[in-house]
């Protein structure tokens, strides 16, 4: 096995004229908190698309746990332990939150007959100890589409951690929420990748809060790695001010 | 203890009622019995239009297919098929004993080979990840197809259609001794879905429904849970169909079997009359759109097609969220959707967000 959990080469993904991504190689070392940042445009949710298998990409090769993923179909990905959060947040909502957190445990080894079973009250139990973790314990028998959209963001995060995944892939878990509650998701970011163990690849455009969280940052402009560094190194980098300002 | 007490009362007075209706209203008994034909059509049809939100407009096909499987294989078991089919109507009558055991081989087998077929068109159609409209305009010609196909086969009557056997006198009434095969039916059906969509099954098709790419990006088998969805659908139509078929009398292709413009769109109003995505909305908008489309028969003669048609638009229009819908939206403490403090945890973090 490889030592990086997720390995992205040379991948290549156009839409008509447009290149999304061109020859992207970055990697993802196990366990750690690696961040995703660049201008609108630049092509991070296309990668993170490429990556969990939303659209074929055109070259290249993306690697999990040193098997070749590329080839594989969004579900399959998924059951493998690759999990993306949508920038957009998608939950069910016309299903209470404890109904969206049970629908979310892993799917890997379910066979046919399990597609008729009952949950045993463990998934409750577990359900309902996420839900607080993150805060939205008391509205856990509410419809989720009711929640407030914050709250939704804090719901699909809980969902991702219900289905126990070894990486997850955060698009702009910060878009929208409330700043004095981001310390807190950042916080519970940590811990869960702390405590759980669960690699965090993460887009972002709250430059202080990737800052707080990284360890280590991949910056893309126009389709393009530009460069990656650790965050006081990107912080001052000119190739990533003049990035993001349009300098030149 | 008090909501289980009043549950009780309810479903043992729907049961009572229900098992004496023939026996107090016998002129009604073939209405009676469609009444449970009907409560069937939306639950099967709520399935996969309603819990799972992929609108079908083709799951008449399998109703069509449980009736002529279940009239041939009678016909076949006790008939030689030539002189069935030239003399229609003017050979012996089976006895009970024979009746029965065509009928239900009939029915078993017709189901086996309805479930067969939607794991064939399911893989075609669900599994090449057909969705929305498309999959809708697909299950619509598959309905106008398969009675194009029975209109041109001669081995099962081609357009003349089919007559099933003369029912015996020794069963008693036609028409109650099928309400009470449609009405176990019924039940058996509606107990298998409160059990199946109080688990995994119901979750995972409802979370299809509300967003099937995010289904898809938490690893959920989709594929195999719509396409499960479609064959227990097909399996209770077709059972429904064979009976049907021997209610009526006579099978013909496109106005009973696949009659997609009457019962196909019927099963669809039923389950959005009542509320689609329920348990009980679709048994409470069959047993009201049955006994509108009765009236209007009855008392509007001449106008009934109107009055219906009207009846459809006013549904759609006034009640998209169908009755039980509506009555969620207003009261949605009775269906346990509420904020619950219980004081132990900290709730003031994410009340603000």
């Amino acid at each position: 096995m490889s030592e990086y959990q997720l390995e992205v080469e040379g991948v290549c993904k156009r839409f008509g004229g447009v290149v999304a991504n061109d020859r992207i190689t970055l990697s993802v070392p196990q366990g750690r908190i690696i961040g995703l940042i660049g201008p609108n445009g630049s092509g991070k949710t296309t990668l993170f698309n490429s990556i969990v298998g939303y659209h074929p990409i055109d070259k290249g090769s993306i690697r999990f746990e040193g098997r070749e993923i590329s080839d594989m179909r969004v579900p399959e990905i998924a059951r493998l332990g690759v999990l993306r959060t949508f920038q957009q947040t998608r939950i069910y909502g016309k299903m209470t939150c404890v109904q969206n957190m049970q629908i979310s445990m892993p799917h890997t080894n379910e066979g046919l007959r399990t597609m008729f079973s009952k949950y045993p009250p463990e998934v409750v139990d577990k359900a309902e100890s996420l839900l607080e973790f993150l805060g939205l314990y008391a509205k856990r028998h509410l419809m989720a589409g009711d929640l407030s959209f914050g709250q939704q963001k804090l719901l699909e995060f809980a969902m991702a951690l219900m289905n126990e995944p070894r990486l997850l892939l955060l698009d702009e878990p910060t878009a929208g929420i409330n700043p004095t509650l981001i310390n807190g998701l950042i916080e519970r970011l940590k811990r869960s990748n702390a405590d759980l163990g669960i690699t965090l690849f993460v887009i972002e455009h709250n430059i202080r809060a990737i800052m707080n969280l990284a360890e280590h940052i991949y910056c893309l402009a126009h389709g393009q790695l530009l460069t990656s560094g650790p965050p006081d190194q990107i912080q001052n980098d000119q190739q990533v001010i003049d990035a993001y300002l349009g300098a030149k | 203890m008090k909501t289980k007490g009043r549950n009780f009362v309810l479903y043992g007075s729907i049961l009572l009622i229900s098992l004496v209706a023939p026996l107090v209203l016998p002129a009604y008994g073939t209405q009676l019995a469609f009444l449970w034909v009907m409560v069937v059509f939306a639950l099967t049809w709520d399935i996969v239009g309603g819990q799972m939100g992929y609108n079908s407009f083709g799951n008449v096909v399998f109703f069509g297919i449980g009736m002529y499987v279940t009239a041939v294989i009678q016909r076949n078991m006790h008939y030689d098929i030539e002189e069935y089919v030239h003399v229609a109507g003017r050979v012996d009558t089976l006895a009970s004993g024979e009746y029965l055991a065509g009928l239900f081989l009939g029915m078993g087998v017709g189901a086996v080979v309805a479930v067969v077929i939607a794991v064939i068109l399911g893989f075609c159609i669900l599994g090449m990840g057909m969705r929305g409209q498309y999959f809708g305009i697909c299950t619509l010609g598959l309905g106008v197809a398969a009675g194009e196909l029975a209109n041109g086969w001669e081995y099962i009557g081609a357009g003349s259609g089919l007559v099933t056997p003369v029912f015996p006198e020794g069963l008693g009434v036609r028409g109650a001794f099928f309400y009470y095969i449609f009405f176990i039916l019924a039940i058996i059906l509606y107990m298998t879905l409160k059990w199946l969509y109080s688990g995994r099954f119901g979750l995972a098709v409802n979370a299809i429904r509300d967003d099937e790419d995010k289904a898809e990006a938490m690893g959920i088998h989709t594929t195999r849970y719509k396409i499960v969805a479609w064959c227990i659908s097909a399996f209770f139509l077709s059972l429904v169909g064979g009976g049907a078929g021997h209610l009526i009398g006579f099978i013909d292709p496109t106005e009973v079997a696949f009659a997609g413009a009457t019962f196909g769109v019927w099963m669809i109003l039923m389950a959005i009359l009542g509320g689609k995505g329920t348990l009980w909305g679709p048994v409470i908008g069959a047993v009201i759109f049955h006994i509108t489309q009765e009236l209007f028969w009855t008392y509007l003669f001449g106008w009934q097609r109107v009055a219906l048609g009207a009846l459809i638009v006013g549904i759609v229009v006034f009640f998209p969220q169908g009755i039980m819908g509506w009555v969620r939206e207003r009261w949605p403490e009775r269906f346990g959707h509420r904020v619950e403090e219980k004081g132990v945890f900290s709730v003031s973090e994410g009340g603000g967000a």
